[in-house]
């Protein structure tokens, strides 16, 4: 060819053309049905208000607890605003819900459909590149949460351990264990350098990266036993199911 | 349908290299696009499978025994040149990796050219697109008095992206080439790819930040992992190469207290 060939306009392709034969909608599918039960059943039980506590137990839709007289509406909504935002910003997460809610692609190599596209150049998606200052939000949070921990090994001033302490140790472990695979983090801990003077610093980012690759599976694991633990001491302190005290 | 058939020689358009009558053999059924960039049509094929047989293999069959003017580009047959790239059932592949058993049996194989580039003619397309993108990066430019003395570890990173066999199945499958055609505004996975290897480079001492904001368009790509997915090298694109890029210019051009910090003490 001796020169560029022009391109003519593309047309526009309805949405969901495609030649793939295999199921490129079920994996979007499972993330809309699973991210969407998730935040369902999130909403509802941060609205409730109640139930949050049993015991040395404290949900962690509700930690750190701050009950203050100005506040009206239920406490849970002055905390989850942030891990929302460390979640809906978070890296694997955008992929996921831009596949299965915008369909921004559905799947790769599936068509879209005509719509107008400006990427995350633009409000209001230009703020995921404020992702970072969530995992800072994100990792205040976590140091409540190891708190709560501590407490529900206290029962009435003594050691003990309940399911439910498990439970709660069992959550802020995969949280801690997906905040420490965040994108953001591996940056901040070595991703902006060019070279690493430091040897330390180079295994610490290396084992960071390594975790990195898993992001999606403590992303995903974190998302569910959250809502679980929430769940446990909410039917505990409805009396609807009962803690075993182990030790 | 049946995977296996009689063969009769005189039954196929191209009998010459099928097996003798009454040879058993499984024969697999293609689809293959032929035109041009204005007008084209699926083409229907025959193909008789041999173990090992790859895509490039049935289409080098076709072009020897049924059909002599289909165009198709090729050199290795060893998945390291990226130049037999093409939609393989809607996937952008290699066809030199794309092996027949990987299909069920009786199953129809459309081979169509890449859906993000001007076809040429048949499954050969104008990917010159890519090269004028690739002339636009500043080149590898070492800093003043580099010593040249690098540590393994920093350069861990970088190998990976060397990795590449510019394919183009990356840029084919990103749905901001291949839905919205952003092409004059938009690089690409496998130039984000080039510069994260020369952004990251321990001698480098250019900066090619503004650029992947304003003129590569890194903001447009949303992360979901296509370029990933096909790259037949295996180089994890998103999470190593356009992930800390982004976080790179977040670094100049979003982080508020990163910007405040470089106007109160970094002299200009």
């Amino acid at each position: 060819m001796s020169a560029i060939l022009t391109e003519k306009p593309k047309e526009k392709e309805s949405f969901g053309k495609t030649q793939r034969k295999d199921l490129w909608w079920f994996e979007p599918l499972v993330y809309a049905v699973g991210f969407g039960a998730f935040i369902f059943y999130a909403t509802w039980a941060a609205f409730q208000g109640k139930h949050y506590e049993y015991g040395p137990y404290l949900s962690p839709f509700y930690s750190p607890l701050i009950v203050v007289d100005w506040w009206k509406f239920s406490p849970a909504f002055l905390i989850l605003w942030i891990p929302a935002g460390f979640r809906m910003t978070c890296y694997y997460y955008r992929k996921a819900y831009y596949r299965s809610y915008f369909m921004d692609p559905p799947a790769c190599g599936v068509s879209e459909g005509c719509k107008k596209y400006t990427g995350e150049t633009a409000f209001p998606l230009i703020f995921q590149n404020l992702h970072r200052y969530f995992l800072l939000g994100a990792s205040v949070l976590l140091c409540f949460l190891w708190g709560d921990v501590i407490k529900a090994f206290n029962f009435n001033g003594h050691f003990g351990v309940g399911v439910g302490s498990l439970v709660l140790l069992a959550n802020t472990f995969l949280l801690t264990m997906y905040s420490l695979t965040c994108h953001s983090f591996r940056h901040l801990i070595g991703g902006f350098k060019d070279s690493f003077k430091c040897g330390y610093q180079y295994n610490l980012y290396e084992k960071i990266s390594c975790g990195n690759k898993h992001h999606m599976f403590w992303a995903w694991v974190s998302l569910f036993m959250v809502g679980f633990a929430d769940l446990y001491v909410r039917l505990c302190s409805m009396g609807i199911w009962t803690d075993v005290r182990l030790i | 349908m049946p995977a296996e058939c009689t063969i009769k020689k005189e039954s196929m358009d191209a009998g010459h290299d099928l097996p003798g009558e009454g040879h058993k053999a499984r024969i697999a059924t293609f689809k293959v696009f032929r035109g041009d960039k204005n007008t084209g049509s699926e083409v229907e094929y025959k193909v008789p499978v041999e173990e090992g047989m790859v895509v490039l293999d049935a289409i080098h069959y076709i072009q020897r025994n049924i059909s002599p003017d289909l165009a198709v580009r090729w050199n290795c047959k060893a998945a390291k040149c990226g130049s037999c790239s093409a939609e393989v059932n809607g996937k952008p592949r290699l066809m030199c990796k794309t092996r027949l058993d990987d299909f069920s049996s009786g199953e129809e194989i459309k081979v169509y050219p890449m859906k993000s580039f001007p076809v040429i003619k048949d499954l050969a397309c104008d990917v010159s697109w890519n090269f004028e993108v690739n002339k636009k990066i500043t080149p590898f430019t070492p800093k003043e008095n580099t010593s040249w003395i690098m540590n393994q570890r920093d350069i861990d990173r970088v190998q990976e992206f060397r990795k590449c066999i510019e394919c183009f199945a990356c840029q084919n499958v990103c749905h901001v080439i291949r839905d919205h055609d952003l092409k004059p505004k938009f690089a690409g996975p496998r130039f984000f790819v080039r510069v994260a290897g020369l952004e990251m480079h321990p001698l480098d001492g250019a900066d090619r930040l503004e650029a992947l904001k304003n003129d590569m368009g890194i903001g447009f790509c949303n992360i979901t992992k296509c370029c990933t997915e096909v790259c037949p090298e295996d180089i994890h694109i998103t999470d190593n190469a356009i992930i800390p890029l982004k976080e790179r210019v977040v670094d100049r051009y979003f982080d508020p207290v990163k910007i405040i910090l470089r106007k109160l003490f970094v002299k200009r």
